[in-house]
């Protein structure tokens, strides 16, 4: 440790810590996803990590698109892009809500199989379209380069893009769950499901959306992902455990444990990266939420939710 | 005699289920498969252990462990490791900076065998840690899990998840493991060439022996009044805990149980395949043993077998010619599985099974006419 300066040190922490921010705000986004689909449905989709790979290759077929064909269009294709990942992630989960989820409500340990199934077939669907090899999408100009607030410090502005992006949509998140009408009868739905049938919500129609919302915002977090590294077929089953952690850790039904704990795994594992191995640093983190974990299997903060 | 054969063989029908077994995997094998055939299905054999040991888990206990890897791969390292430090003996290693340690310590730079490898150099000791390291490991995870009534969903989670840290750990630690090409070079096992075909044929029977005792194990004690309970406890946990039984130790007692079987299984694996590697730890080894008890029936012992020998000689059969439609079959029987047949192979068998079953009947009603007129014969022996 003594190799560096104080200033050094400082700009070290910055700069991990901004690194830091970048995985917290594509394990958020992910998480985002699969709170709602574990935390309200107690659904576990194996599959949120290749619906979130749907959204990367839709980017990344988007700018070979628009490269190709529309060359001017190359600065304003992503905004498009993030639009595009979201509809066509939330509409094949739609589908996959109606012909395979929706009938495994009861039986949860076997939706996990199913799911687990689903995301083989995504997977080799991948490998057969886009090929083995990973891809990445060519970015637009204003999303390369970094901000030097000092000397030492790198801030790059595709991780800036994806933390502003991560905010808009938490509070949309937020907004849609705990203000709208909508939200109310999700959780309605989530809390006495026989009772929101009896008050007239359509419980169904309501786990259909929910189902598709969340990986549709699987989806974001696929094309937010591809600014911060390549994709390839089995880049959403690396993602998968982490996120489920990240949920669980953060108490299922949670929004500001979601965060919370995206956060605080983020951050754990970006600043041991830099003064232990890559691998080590994500053994400690890991086991350091399994022993917390233990202690309080209900996670940082539970829902008063009694089920 | 009752007890043999209604508690250890599942009466009539788990005895005639048990006989098809055996003779399939101790008769028509060993005739009919080549030997490179054969060692596969010896191979097979030993994930078949784990589906066994998620039967009890999971068709049983309602408990679904995704990290039956784990102690696959604790079993597997533990013998891994003893069969190393033999092929690393000082004379067989000369040529490295640091004679009679294990090659992948010399390349790392190790100069010393570390401490938890020290013990490995006996015998006796290793098939303790077979039998025992895994199971002392699950009753670790079991009890501060199920003590705190952690269960179903999350359980499942955690157990993923320790799997990861396991393989990313062996990955990582390249020095002290082997890293991600695991522990290879395995030669002898107490002086005696284990890769020899007469070595591998008699791991072939120790295999099967080892499996058909662990299922007659599982069921004696599925059918004892612990069993019920079990089950009493996957139907409704709350009825059982109000009934003054302490719920957790049921768990604990049977996810150490299958810990244990699952490792038998690994350690027959290194003995028979030569190698250990993380590739038989992680997430996707352990869920794909899910899959073999769920295809071969989550509630029948006997069917996780026929399950994981289907699976893993149609795999082998598809990657050979199209590797590229495995992954949609395999996917597409996972979804299947769950939402056609829950019961799998046994529940087919136990639905449409009589049909085949009548067609033999009569090797039945011989045996009745034969034993009938014994009797007869020994009554009118009898009277003279």
């Amino acid at each position: 440790m003594d190799a560096y300066t104080n200033s050094e040190l400082i700009s070290i922490f910055a700069m991990q810590g901004f690194a830091g921010i970048s995985l917290f705000s594509v394990l958020l986004l992910m998480a985002l996803g699969l709170a709602i689909i574990f935390g309200q449905m107690g659904v576990i989709n194996m599959a949120h990590g290749e619906f979130m790979a749907v959204g990367a290759y839709t980017t990344y077929f988007l700018a070979t698109f628009t490269e190709n064909y529309f060359p001017s269009f190359m600065p304003y294709y992503f905004v498009f892009a993030i639009v595009v990942a979201f509809f066509v992630a939330g509409i094949l989960g739609y589908f996959a809500e109606f012909l395979l989820i929706r009938h495994l409500y009861t039986r949860p340990l076997d939706t996990l199989l199913a799911t687990w199934g689903l995301s083989l077939i995504m997977q080799q669907s991948f490998r057969s379209l886009f090929g083995a090899r990973e891809v990445s999408p060519t970015l637009p100009d204003w999303l390369l380069g970094s901000y030097q607030p000092t000397e030492t410090i790198h801030i790059p502005l595709n991780g800036m893009f994806v933390l502003g992006l991560t905010a808009v949509v938490t509070m949309t998140v937020y907004y849609l769950m705990y203000k709208s009408r909508w939200g109310l009868r999700v959780r309605a739905t989530t809390q006495n499901r026989i009772m929101s049938g009896a008050v007239g919500i359509n419980t169904k129609k309501v786990d259909r959306y929910t189902f598709a919302l969340g990986c549709g915002i699987a989806g974001i977090a696929g094309a937010a992902f591809t600014t911060i590294a390549s994709t390839g077929p089995t880049t959403g089953s690396l993602y998968i455990v982490d996120t489920f952690m990240v949920v669980v850790f953060g108490g299922a039904a949670s929004l500001f444990g979601t965060i919370a704990s995206a956060f605080t795994i983020a951050q754990a594992q970006s600043i041991l990266e830099f003064f232990i191995s890559g691998s080590m640093a994500k053994v400690y983190t890991l086991f350091a939420l399994v022993l917390i974990l233990m202690f309080k299997p209900e996670g940082l903060f539970a829902s008063k939710v009694r089920r | 005699m009752s007890f043999v054969y209604e508690r250890l063989m599942g009466g009539k029908k788990g005895l005639t289920g048990f006989i098809i077994l055996a003779t399939l995997i101790l008769v028509i094998f060993p005739l009919f498969l080549d030997s490179f055939r054969l060692g596969l299905a010896g191979k097979y054999l030993t994930y078949a252990f784990a589906a066994v040991s998620l039967v009890l888990l999971w068709g049983y206990g309602g408990i679904l462990s995704l990290g039956q890897g784990i102690f696959f791969g604790l079993g597997g390292y533990a013998m891994a490791m003893f069969l190393k430090l033999e092929a690393s003996s000082p004379e067989n290693t000369a040529i490295q900076s640091t004679p009679g340690i294990p090659d992948f310590m010399d390349w790392n730079q190790i100069t010393e065998l570390p401490w938890f490898w020290e013990p490995f150099t006996s015998f006796t000791f290793t098939i303790l840690a077979v039998l025992i390291l895994p199971a002392l490991f699950a009753y670790i995870i079991g009890a501060a899990m199920f003590k705190r009534r952690v269960g179903g969903v999350y359980f499942a989670i955690i157990t993923q998840v320790i799997a990861v840290i396991l393989t990313v750990l062996i990955v990582g630690q390249q020095g002290f493991t082997g890293g991600i090409n695991g522990i290879t070079d395995l030669r002898t096992l107490n002086g005696w060439d284990i890769t020899s075909d007469s070595a591998k044929t008699i791991f072939y029977f120790v295999t099967c022996a080892l499996l058909l005792l662990v299922i007659v194990a599982s069921r004696a004690i599925m059918t004892s009044k612990f069993g019920r309970i079990l089950l009493a406890v996957k139907d409704k946990e709350d009825r059982v805990r109000f009934s003054g039984y302490d719920v957790a130790n049921f768990k604990i007692f049977v996810f150490c149980f299958g810990a244990m079987i699952s490792a038998i299984g690994g350690a027959m694996f290194t003995l028979q395949v030569g190698f250990m590697s993380p590739s038989f730890v992680g997430i996707v080894p352990s869920i794909e043993m899910v899959i073999f008890a769920a295809v071969g029936g989550r509630m029948s012992l006997i069917g996780a077998v026929y399950g994981t020998l289907l699976i893993n000689f149609g795999k082998t059969a598809f990657s050979e010619s199209f590797p590229e439609l495995w992954l949609f079959l395999i996917g597409g029987l996972f979804i299947a599985v769950v939402m056609l047949f829950p019961n799998g192979l046994a529940g087919i068998w136990e639905d449409h099974g009589h049909k085949v079953t009548d067609r033999f009947r009569f090797i039945g009603k011989w045996f009745n006419k034969l034993t009938a007129q014994a009797k007869l014969r020994k009554a009118e022996d009898a009277k003279l």
